[in-house]
């Protein structure tokens, strides 16, 4: 009887404490810049776009909500010929910013997505593209990586050796 | 012109009581939230005031749904019982010397009476829906009425011994020198408990208990017989409230302010007590619920009543 | 006159409702009819002059006793099947004996008041609860105390019902 007499009193003290509501709208919380929230697709430092349509996000993605087609220029780098993000199904949960190999996909802090209608959730290419490089800047995939590009032979990326000549016996 | 002074009365009690009760969910709501360091809803109107009438747009809005496998009239006849029942009893509940729609010279038995039958609403709801959790809940509310109406009568009898009447306004007048909280402090301690049980409040909500019955007697109910069932218990908690007031708290009376707003002023807090109470006990188990009410309350409720009337035989007239 | 009004609205509704509870085939509903019952048998107390007795009946038989029974009768899980046999016990043969018998119960009722109409029945005497209390202690202490038996006996029943049993305990 008295434990519950206590309870009580230690109840109505909570009524001066402060609250621990945060005022959403109006009031918002602090999210890290490593929030995992919306998806945007980024650019390489020229200003191309990053991404090599090479599907490890799609299989990667645990609610299958990636949808893209890989279309290749004349200069044979491969693109996206669309990118298609359905963010109504969408978990947040970084799956495919981890399986991405050239750093396209990234995760920010934007969580205020709400729409009446569920088909304005499903994001386009031009939607998440956007025009700075995001976590990693400097970094441009075809120019680390030792793939053959129109105006980059094998061997003249950064950091790379040219290709050793198999048939030759010379060290 | 009494009968109209009547009619404007009830009216009036009617129209006002209604709203407060709408207001005392949202009471509820906030002083809950504080008292979990929460604002509680805050949004609609000034201080989120509105928000009753938000949901009650919201739920007038819903389908009536009455399942098929129900029993029809009782299961539409259940809400109306439970809120009517209540209501009733406001007609006896003297809110100041100006203000009462009937002194009736059995008010308190007439009181005992409604809260009595208003149990069939839970029992009829239970049964009609037709679904076990329900029954179970109608169940549970059958017998813990039983049980609490038993004391909660016999612990009334004290204050009626010391005031020697039934009639509400004698029992208020008889409280000038004392509060009869003062000598019958174990009768207000024990009507208090009743009172939650009757009411079916958080302590002693085992008749909806949700997190056992998912919703017991109103379990199948929906739209605007549920905002019924709402409305009686909202309702059950402010006549609680108001006869604890007028039989131990010494109902309007007070120094300085105007009579009503004393009994207005006590009947508020012992309102807000309620809600703390749901915001700090935990419900106990059904058969520890029956065991407090039969085995502690019920002989502490009759040695109240026998000390009473042996001090008042012994004190003479 | 508005007072024999109701009284007579109430008599006929608590009639209606006895009859009810005889015919309903639904064993709840039976007995909800005779909770309408009990509330215009104590609308008729009240308008005879006692309100004790009025509110009493409410408390104890509609708000309490009946309670019991719904309660009880509630678990007894009664189907459509069960109805349709009630349905086939209410046959006239069935009915048609006891009715008779309380059609002459009935009329011998009338007769008696008929014979013991006393000139001073018409006006409303108030019995109050200090009245009915100075009777049950007074001339009716015999009958009060026999019933207090009877309870109490019931009281030790039930607990003996109740116990559990030695062997059961362990």
């Amino acid at each position: 009887m008295w434990s519950q007499l206590v309870t009580i009193w230690r109840v109505f003290v909570h009524l001066f404490d402060k609250k621990d509501t945060v005022q959403y709208p109006e009031q918002k919380p602090y999210l890290a810049p490593r929030y995992r929230g919306r998806i945007v697709l980024t650019r390489d430092p020229d200003g191309d776009e990053r991404c090599v349509a090479c599907n490890l996000c799609a299989v990667a993605c645990p609610v299958d909500c990636i949808a893209l087609q890989k279309t290749e220029d004349e200069d044979g780098r491969w693109r996206p010929a669309f990118f298609r993000i359905n963010f109504s199904r969408c978990i947040m949960c970084g799956l495919c910013e981890e399986a991405c190999p050239t750093y396209a996909i990234q995760l920010t802090p934007d969580v205020e997505m709400c729409e009446y209608e569920r088909k304005n959730l499903v994001y386009e290419k031009e939607h998440l593209t956007i025009d700075g490089q995001g976590k990693y800047p400097g970094y441009s995939f075809y120019r680390k990586a030792g793939i053959a590009i129109k105006g980059k032979a094998k061997g003249e990326a950064d950091q790379e050796k040219p290709p050793v000549d198999v048939r030759s016996l010379l060290p | 012109m009494v009968e109209m002074e009547l009619l404007f009365k009830i009216s009036v009690l009617v129209l006002t009581l209604l709203p407060t009760a709408a207001l005392l969910v949202w009471l509820e709501r906030r002083l809950l939230g504080f008292w979990q360091e929460r604002y509680g809803p805050n949004r609609v109107g000034p201080f989120g005031i509105l928000q009753s009438l938000a949901d009650l747009i919201k739920i007038l809005f819903k389908h009536d749904w009455i399942p098929p496998f129900a029993d029809k009239p009782l299961f539409v006849l259940a809400p109306l019982i439970g809120a009517l029942a209540v209501m009733m009893s406001f007609v006896v509940v003297p809110l100041s010397p100006g203000w009462m729609i009937s002194d009736s010279h059995i008010g308190l038995l007439f009181f005992l009476a409604m809260t009595s039958l208003a149990v069939y609403a839970v029992l009829l709801a239970g049964w009609s829906s037709n679904n076990k959790y329900a029954l179970l809940g109608g169940m549970r509310a059958a017998a813990q009425t039983i049980c609490y109406e038993v004391f909660m009568g016999i612990a009334l009898l004290g204050v009626v011994i010391l005031a020697g009447s039934f009639r509400l306004s004698d029992i208020v007048e008889a409280q000038q020198e004392w509060w009869f909280v003062i000598p019958q402090f174990v009768g207000f301690a024990i009507f208090m408990i009743a009172g939650i049980a009757e009411s079916h409040r958080l302590p002693f909500d085992l008749p909806e208990a949700e997190t056992e019955l998912t919703g017991g007697f109103h379990t199948e109910y929906s739209g605007i017989k549920f905002a019924l069932f709402f409305l009686g218990e909202y309702l059950g908690i402010m006549l609680i409230s108001m006869m604890t007031t007028t039989l131990f708290l010494g109902g309007w009376l007070g120094p300085w302010l105007p009579p009503l707003v004393w009994f207005l002023l006590k009947t508020f807090v012992l309102i807000c007590f309620f809600i703390l109470l749901r915001a700090s006990l935990p419900r106990p188990r059904y058969d520890q619920l029956l065991a407090f009410g039969w085995k502690w309350m019920l002989p502490l409720a009759l040695v109240n009543l026998l000390v009473t009337a042996a001090l008042k035989l012994s004190g003479g007239t | 006159m508005i007072v024999q009004g109701l009284f007579y609205t109430a008599a006929l509704v608590a009639l209606l409702a006895s009859l009810l509870v005889v015919t309903s085939k639904h064993a709840v509903h039976a007995i909800l009819y005779l909770v309408v019952s009990l509330l215009a048998l104590s609308l008729c107390f009240y308008l005879l002059g006692a309100p004790f007795a009025a509110a009493l009946q409410i408390i104890v038989y509609a708000g309490a006793i009946l309670v019991l029974f719904v309660f009880a009768v509630m678990l007894f899980n009664i189907s459509q099947e069960d109805v349709r046999r009630e349905d086939q016990w209410l046959d006239w043969k069935a009915w048609v004996g006891p009715t008779l018998l309380v059609l002459l119960l009935l009329a011998e009722w009338v007769l008696f008041i008929e014979l013991a109409a006393n000139p001073s029945g018409s006006e409303v005497v108030l019995v109050d609860a200090r009245a009915v209390g100075a009777r049950l202690f007074g001339p009716y202490l015999l009958a009060v105390e026999i019933a207090s038996f009877l309870l109490l006996a019931g009281l030790v029943g039930g607990y003996h019902l109740a116990k559990k049993l030695p062997e059961e305990s362990q």
